[in-house]
């Protein structure tokens, strides 16, 4: 328990250092250390932040499938009703042209008749007078009998 | 050794002091150790030396620390660094709650100084001495906080700031009148009022030194009391080193607790 000198050297010693660490070491580490401290709040902020915008993406891309899917459906729809229209109306067309073949064919059919009818007339009716010669016996003036004639082909 | 119990403990607590004489500066020896027992210009060259030393191997590897400090993922030295700093920090926060830009790192330097010099202490009490034996100096102290004159220096320079920043705050009336409107609030008690607080301001600084100088002194003591103890003294040694690994670190924290506590009351208005 003497004391001596050594008191002052050390007090000396202890106002160096505390004015070196308060000067040139505490400020600078302080300062690192509160300036970790805001990056690591940001980037867990920023963590934060991306794990909600992902969570909306990912709701954003549901709905756009679920969209794409509706519209694929409707654009099927579509393409099925359109299909059977085109189908019906190909049947229709058809269903017209067959009648207009078959009307045509019908009708050529007819003239073909009434021309195979005027003929066989016309025929008959020479063959007639060639019988009312024979049965005469004797020249007919046919020309003169061609009123009569002209009445027995109207009415065959 | 050859020394009785007595003149190996006696040996062990003196210090290697350098003093002023009549033949100009000169330091104590084997055959004269108490050359400057007595005379106040004397310099303990071994626990200032030791002291002083330890101050800057803290200043040396904090100053690194700081030099290499980045915002950015520290390496484990700067962990470590910052682990002690913010140790210090939230204890000052938690204590003080002005603006003050010297408080925190006078916290820190007597914590880690402390702690140092405590350290001393675990190193067994012949080693280094025996060293500086053979090298021709009779004696060396090596453990600088059981030298009163270091403790004291540190408490009184925290005793100084304590009026400093007393009167800075509060005004010269205003601690005037802390110290003799209280606790009791009349005129005629201000002689008792004076001794009272007066009494508490010192005691603040006596105790504070006095704690620290108890302690490691005691347990330097009980170092070298072991260390006469022959092959008994390994287990021993080794109890009272891991006892004294926690004692060391509560000196150093009570020492800057208290600090921080006395400055942050001198801050306080009542």
């Amino acid at each position: 328990m003497d004391f001596n000198a050594t008191l002052f050297g050390q007090t000396f010693a202890m106002i160096v250092f505390v004015w070196f660490t308060m000067k040139y070491i505490w400020p600078l580490l302080d300062e690192a250390i509160t300036e970790r401290q805001e990056k690591i709040a940001e980037g867990l902020a920023a963590a934060d932040r991306s794990q909600q915008d992902l969570e909306l993406a990912q709701k954003k891309a549901a709905e756009t499938m679920r969209e794409a899917k509706e519209k694929a459906a409707e654009l099927l729809d579509q393409a099925k009703k359109r299909h059977a229209e085109i189908v019906d109306s190909a049947k229709d067309d058809a269903r017209a042209e067959a009648d207009k073949i078959k009307a045509g064919a019908q009708a050529e059919i007819e003239q073909e008749v009434h021309r195979a009818r005027e003929e066989l007339r016309k025929q008959v009716s020479v063959l007639a007078v060639a019988g009312a010669e024979k049965i005469l016996q004797r020249n007919i003036d046919a020309s003169a009998q061609a009123d009569i004639l002209d009445k027995l082909v109207a009415e065959l | 050794m050859a020394e009785t119990s007595t003149g190996y403990i006696k040996h062990h607590l003196q210090n290697l002091q350098v003093c002023s004489t009549e033949n100009g500066w000169a330091f104590n020896t084997a055959d004269n150790p108490l050359l400057c027992k007595g005379e106040f210009w004397a310099f303990n060259v071994d626990t200032l030396g030791f002291s002083i030393g330890l101050g800057l191997i803290f200043l040396w590897i904090f100053r690194r620390a700081a030099k290499k400090a980045t915002t950015g993922v520290p390496g484990k030295f700067q962990c470590f660094i910052e682990l002690i700093i913010d140790f210090v920090d939230s204890n000052v926060k938690d204590t003080f709650h002005g603006k003050n830009k010297l408080i925190a790192p006078l916290g820190l330097t007597i914590f880690v100084w402390v702690y140092l010099m405590n350290l001393m202490d675990l190193i067994p009490v012949d080693w280094i001495p025996g060293l500086a034996h053979a090298m021709g100096i009779p004696y060396l102290k090596i453990v600088p906080s059981t030298d009163v004159n270091i403790t004291f220096a540190m408490s009184l320079s925290v005793f100084v700031l304590i009026i400093f920043y007393s009167i800075k705050v509060k005004g010269i009336g205003g601690f005037t009148k802390e110290l003799t409107m209280n606790p009791f609030n009349h005129w005629a008690a201000i002689p008792l009022n004076l001794v009272l607080e007066g009494a508490a301001l010192l005691a603040k600084p006596i105790s504070l030194s006095l704690r620290l100088f108890g302690n490691m002194y005691a347990g330097e003591l009980i170092f070298i009391l072991i260390a006469l103890m022959g092959w008994f003294q390994l287990p021993l040694h080794f109890g009272w080193a891991l006892l004294h690994l926690l004692v060391i670190f509560l000196q150093a924290f009570i020492f800057m607790m208290l600090t921080v506590v006395y400055l942050s009351l001198a801050h306080e208005d009542h």
